[in-house]
């Protein structure tokens, strides 16, 4: 789960991060009210969407007076604003941050994740502030330092010190301020059970201060459930709708640009799934995961998320039964088609226990729109052939 | 001969009495494995299908050798049940449970390493040595015995392939699930070895994703050291980036842990790289009868 730069900033502002005077606004008025109450005599307007590049779409912007930040508000409220993040439809600006201008000297990434290769998190860190991290990674490697940080230990005193040295901080003063940021942003790490922490820029001032400009931050899902102040910031318009719907059924649903529809037990299963339609000519619309406990609801459920989207023309339903039984879920696909109109043809491939029960199940039931197809390779030819509108 | 577990290996279920626990319990029990008992607290000293349940997993490997367990607690406290069984001296925990939070997994594993205690998972269907014992949550009876090695970040495409490399009219040795979380216990660096040491095992069925590098490093690995033929398929060729595919851990992020990179570099160290999972059981034929 994602939150905005908002309220990262407010769990900044809890451990004792720096970070800019700021409040978050709904509306043009409340941005005003909130500038006015800050003080000025610079104000930064930002958009809040969960999504990276918003200085270069035009959704960072600064304001010299009270008229600036009215205009401001009114020009990027409300408006679709496109990143490299947000793919080209864009998102929807519903808030926006007034925050105080800084007074900024030199730019520095500070960023925490966990290395997956090491199995602890690693603190990133770079000179190159206001870039993206990928692209200082992929041109200029030696300009990132990284630190790992074995948790049983914690950040100790030598992490902070790889740290100024690597990124070339030589006042003593400033070294003090930068480890202890550092030190403080690993703590919210570990405690809220964070997946990714970002701050880009993170700014030095001309006084040798230290500020979080910007905060990224993203918590591991599996443990939301120990953390309900996390929870509380959960933003449902900036989540998918049929993404959302999908998993409160127990569903993993993704959709994509393609022409079949695709129903998948297991994850793995689901994307080879669709790098088999891929491989066979055809553009997969979705990845789909009905689970370990694919039924007649949860089938259902899937085949109206599917046939929302107006681009599908077929739809691979391929199961692999395991423990759950072929037979079972032949029924359940029968008793969706009953629950919902499902008007495109419908590939079936069921494998595993009780296959030759299922097929003899979905033979009899004998409907129109739904082709049987007796393994994955037959399924994807004959899901891309129904699409075309060969079969 | 296979790797890790054969129809002797002494296993304790923890979570013996839950629902989960119960029913997959039962079936190992039928498949064949030595289930010798099994870990709920406070049930200590009941039978449950008909073996002790003890209240630790001290006890239970006191009253009964056990030396591997199979992990069925609820996410919240798969940490500690793992922690508990390194700590006890059980030699390999098979954690079946998904959705443990990331750090805990990070601390256990740390521990478990540290009393060197192997894992598989979390979040993975187990490990199966065919015909012999199951100790997770695959059917059983597609797996032949055979001569062909599996390892598999996936369940479902555990039992696609060794479907298809048992349809080929060929089996299985031994089939291990490592899980698609981004902190996983044993992993293809530590099983290629097993298989290649295997006299059992003639090729290695390797099913990879998205996100991560352990198929690179799994690469590198088998260019230098292993001599049995490898088949491999990279589930998430036409996964989108920056999209968590189902798994935890099988996300691209940036341009890291594309199907592409791995393919590609596993291609280069000599692998048989399909681009389809309904490919495996021709390539296994194909490599089996070079």
């Amino acid at each position: 789960m994602n939150v905005h730069e908002y309220q990262a900033k407010q769990i900044f502002a809890e451990y004792g991060v720096p970070t800019p005077k700021g409040k978050v606004a709904h509306s043009v008025e409340e941005a005003v009210e909130n500038a006015k109450e800050l003080g000025g005599p610079i104000w930064v307007v930002k958009a809040q969407i969960h999504a990276g590049g918003r200085g270069l779409g035009g959704g960072v912007k600064l304001a010299k007076s009270l008229d600036e930040v009215k205009e401001l508000a009114e020009e990027i409220l409300g408006m679709t604003l496109v990143t490299h993040q947000t793919g080209p439809e864009g998102k929807l600006v519903q808030k926006i941050y007034i925050e105080d201008g800084a007074d900024i000297q030199d730019e520095y990434y500070l960023g925490i994740v966990l290395d997956r290769a090491k199995e602890m998190p690693v603190i990133m860190a770079s000179t190159e502030g206001g870039m993206e991290i990928e692209k200082v990674a992929e041109e200029t490697p030696e300009k990132i330092v990284k630190v790992a940080v074995d948790p049983t230990i914690g950040f100790q005193g030598f992490h902070g010190r790889e740290l100024v040295f690597g990124l070339g901080i030589t006042d003593k003063q400033e070294q003090r301020k930068f480890i202890d940021f550092a030190s403080k942003l690993f703590k919210i790490y570990m405690d809220k059970d964070v997946e990714l922490i970002e701050i880009n820029p993170l700014i030095r001032t001309s006084s040798g201060d230290f500020i979080a400009l910007d905060g990224k931050m993203g918590f591991d899902d599996s443990a939301l459930y120990r953390h309900p102040e996390i929870e509380a910031m959960r933003d449902i318009s900036e989540e998918d709708p049929d993404e959302r719907e999908a998993s409160e059924y127990g569903l993993s649903y993704i959709s994509l640009d393609g022409e079949i529809g695709c129903m998948v037990n297991g994850a793995g299963l689901a994307m080879g799934t669709m790098d088999t339609i891929n491989y066979v000519g055809g553009t997969p619309a979705n990845f789909l995961d009905v689970g370990g406990k694919a039924n007649a609801e949860t089938v259902a459920k899937g085949f109206e998320i599917i046939l929302r989207n107006p681009k599908v023309k077929s739809i691979f339903v391929n199961i692999f039964g395991g423990i759950v039984r072929c037979d079972r879920i032949a029924n359940g696909i029968l008793e969706a088609t009953k629950l919902v109109d499902v008007h495109v043809p419908v590939v079936v491939r069921l494998d595993g226990t009780n296959a030759a029960e299922a097929a003899e199940i979905l033979k009899n039931a004998n409907i129109d729109n739904v082709i049987p197809a007796t393994d994955l390779l037959d399924g994807a030819k004959k899901a891309v052939a129904a699409a075309k509108g060969e079969l | 001969m296979s790797i890790l577990v054969n129809k002797d290996t002494k296993v304790i279920v923890q979570g013996f009495t839950g629902g989960e626990g119960t029913f997959h319990a039962e079936q190992c029990m039928d498949y064949g494995t030595n289930i010798v008992g099994g870990v709920t607290p406070n049930k200590g000293g009941q039978e449950h299908l008909g073996k002790p349940v003890f209240n630790t997993v001290a006890e239970a490997v006191d009253a009964t050798g056990a030396t591997v367990s199979m992990v069925f607690v609820p996410p919240a406290f798969v940490a500690d049940a793992v922690m508990e069984a390194a700590d006890a001296g059980i030699e390999l925990a098979v954690i079946i449970t998904e959705g443990a939070p990331v750090k805990d997994m990070m601390y256990a594993k740390m521990y478990a390493t540290k009393k060197g205690m192997k894992t598989i998972g979390p979040n993975c269907p187990g490990i199966i040595t065919a015909e012999e014992c199951k100790i997770g949550i695959m059917p059983g009876n597609i797996f032949k015995k055979g001569n062909v090695g599996l390892i598999s970040k996936s369940g479902t495409l555990t039992y696609e392939g060794a479907n298809q490399v048992c349809t080929e009219g060929f089996g299985i040795s031994t089939a291990v699930g490592i899980g698609g979380d981004p902190i996983i216990g044993l992993s293809y660096l530590q099983l290629l070895p097993m298989f290649e040491a295997d006299p059992e095992t003639e090729a290695i069925v390797m099913i990879g994703e998205i996100g991560g590098d352990l198929e690179i490093q799994a690469a590198k690995y088998i260019k230098e050291n292993i001599t049995k033929p490898v088949v491999a398929f990279i589930a998430g060729q036409t996964a989108p980036k920056g999209k968590r595919m189902g798994h935890a851990g099988a996300i691209v992020s940036g341009s890291a842990g594309t199907a592409k990179e791995k393919m590609e570099a596993l291609e280069a160290a000599g692998v048989k790289v399909v681009v389809s999972p309904a490919e495996i059981g021709k390539a296994v034929k194909e490599v089996l009868s070079k």
